[in-house]
């Protein structure tokens, strides 16, 4: 099994062998991260360019780590300090970056699909690191390489989605990933911010009642109110989404024993999760980003492999 | 394609190699203080318990055995059309100032143990590594040899050697393949 791919832009294009073969890579390259010595040469040479047009501190920061620890060079350009803010169009930054020889461009965008326009006028591997609503390769799979790490495997799994659907390109790499390798996903949330017709993406179920998705759930994945992307009418109040759609100690005692409880960061403390579940003992969302850059150094690892840039 | 394969060491005689082996390591040592044995992947790792049960019965203490996986320190890697699964490495123990012995089935052009003596110094400073192969086959392309060696065989480049595994990763039989 080789990964053929120049891009990786959603899990959607990815099968369940080429998401096995980039879970392996990366349970076998955490380890790396625990060296004194924390550093393989194997992409020497290589230049990793993180293209930022959203703010992000955790996969910035993650890809950034991944790529310096195979010991690629790293530089990144964030919109706010760049041309962009002069009036470049997105092709033309693309096409200037592609004059200095990048193997690599690591991108996060606002706008869904913008991966899919670059990647097809450059000659460069792009990852995407988040674009819109569409999808975040990423973190689909870091969560992924988390939960069968601690449940040894994704076949058959519970695993409940709550809250913002609608704007979350988080829920949708889980979507397509953990369907594809097996698992069953419910989803709960506000009807606003369900978005209809989601249950044709795989093996989905939509709950009305947070409880419903989460009585006997082996994982319990909280979405981040996206306060940036919704308009307000949306949702009543805080205060009732919080009620209705948080996760509490109640709330958690109702899936397995053992849960994973999830969250994809940055969290809205007493929001859509209270504190001491966040903190408490079924909690991973460390180890989730501790994952995130060994399944970030997988997908360097895979797309410079082979491809136009070699 | 024809393939014609003849056995060159039989299950017997890689035992007794291996157990010659042990009593050189030791020898060459003085005992077993501070001694470490590391597999390179997949066939190094099998052959390293081997030597480290006959060790064991030798000298009646329990030496740590490591694997390295030399895939990410490869030379070869830029000009692979897609990159190689990676295996892990597995290291449980500190190597600073330990004695280490790389094991591996078959020596060739010296290329991997190279990437693995790189990967070693990654994990801490050995006193000195030494190296054993059940099989040196020549065609060296670095300065490299072995310290021990279980049998010298020699080769033409379009030959291939291979160390047979049971399903309980014990070795079997070592064979030539002339192509």
């Amino acid at each position: 099994m080789v990964f053929k791919h120049k891009d990786i832009l959603g899990l959607q294009d990815l099968t369940a062998e080429e998401i096995e073969l980039l879970l392996n890579t990366a349970d076998n390259m955490k380890e790396i991260s625990k060296r004194e010595i924390k550093k393989v040469p194997t992409l020497r040479g290589k230049t990793v360019v993180n293209l930022f047009y959203e703010p992000s501190t955790r996969t910035r920061t993650s890809f950034e780590i991944a790529a310096k620890r195979l010991s690629a060079d790293t530089l990144n350009i964030s919109a706010s300090t760049s041309a962009v803010q002069k009036g470049e169009t997105l092709s033309d930054t693309a096409r200037n970056i592609e004059a200095m020889k990048p193997d690599i461009i690591v991108m996060r965008h606002a706008i869904s699909g913008s991966h899919h326009y670059l990647a097809k006028r450059v000659s460069y591997s792009v990852i995407n690191a988040g674009d819109g609503a569409h999808e975040h390769p990423s973190q689909g799979l870091l969560d992924m390489m988390t939960m069968r790490e601690k449940l040894g495997t994704l076949k058959g799994l519970k695993v409940a989605i709550v809250g913002d659907i609608a704007h979350s390109r988080v829920a949708r790499s889980n979507i397509y990933g953990l369907t594809k390798m097996g698992a069953r996903v419910f989803l709960a949330g506000p009807p606003t911010l369900i978005p209809p017709g989601v249950e044709r993406l795989g093996n989905v179920t939509v709950c009305n009642r947070m409880r419903d998705a989460v009585e006997d759930a082996d994982v319990i994945m909280m979405l981040r109110i996206q306060l940036e992307r919704q308009g307000k009418t949306l949702l009543p109040t805080m205060r009732e989404y919080s009620r209705f759609f948080g996760l509490s100690r109640d709330v958690v005692k109702l899936a397995k024993p053992g849960v994973l409880v999830m969250h994809p960061g940055p969290m809205n403390r007493g929001v859509e999760i209270c504190s001491d579940v966040a903190d408490g003992a079924d909690s991973v969302i460390l180890e989730q980003v501790e994952n995130g850059v060994a399944v970030r150094m997988s997908m360097l690892y895979h797309v410079s492999g082979g491809g136009p840039t070699e | 394609m024809s393939t014609e394969a003849t056995v060159i060491l039989d299950g017997v005689g890689i035992k007794r190699a291996l157990t010659r082996i042990a009593h050189e390591i030791l020898e060459r040592n003085k005992g077993v203080t501070d001694l470490v044995l590391v597999g390179i992947r997949t066939g190094g790792i099998h052959l390293a318990r081997e030597l480290a049960s006959r060790l064991e019965e030798i000298e009646g203490v329990k030496i740590p055995v490591g694997s390295v996986d030399i895939t990410l320190y490869r030379d070869d890697i830029k000009t692979q059309a897609a990159h190689l699964p990676v295996g892990k490495t597995e290291i449980p123990f500190s190597t600073e100032g330990k004695r280490v012995v790389l094991v591996d089935d078959v020596l060739f052009t010296g290329r991997t143990i190279r990437a693995a003596m790189d990967a070693m110094m990654d994990h801490g400073r050995p006193q000195y590594i030494q190296l054993a192969v059940l099989i040196d086959r020549g065609h060296r392309e670095l300065p490299i040899r072995a310290d021990f060696v279980g049998r010298n065989v020699p080769t033409s480049r379009k030959e291939n050697i291979q160390v047979r595994f049971d399903s309980g990763d014990h070795p079997v039989e070592v064979f030539l393949e002339k192509n």
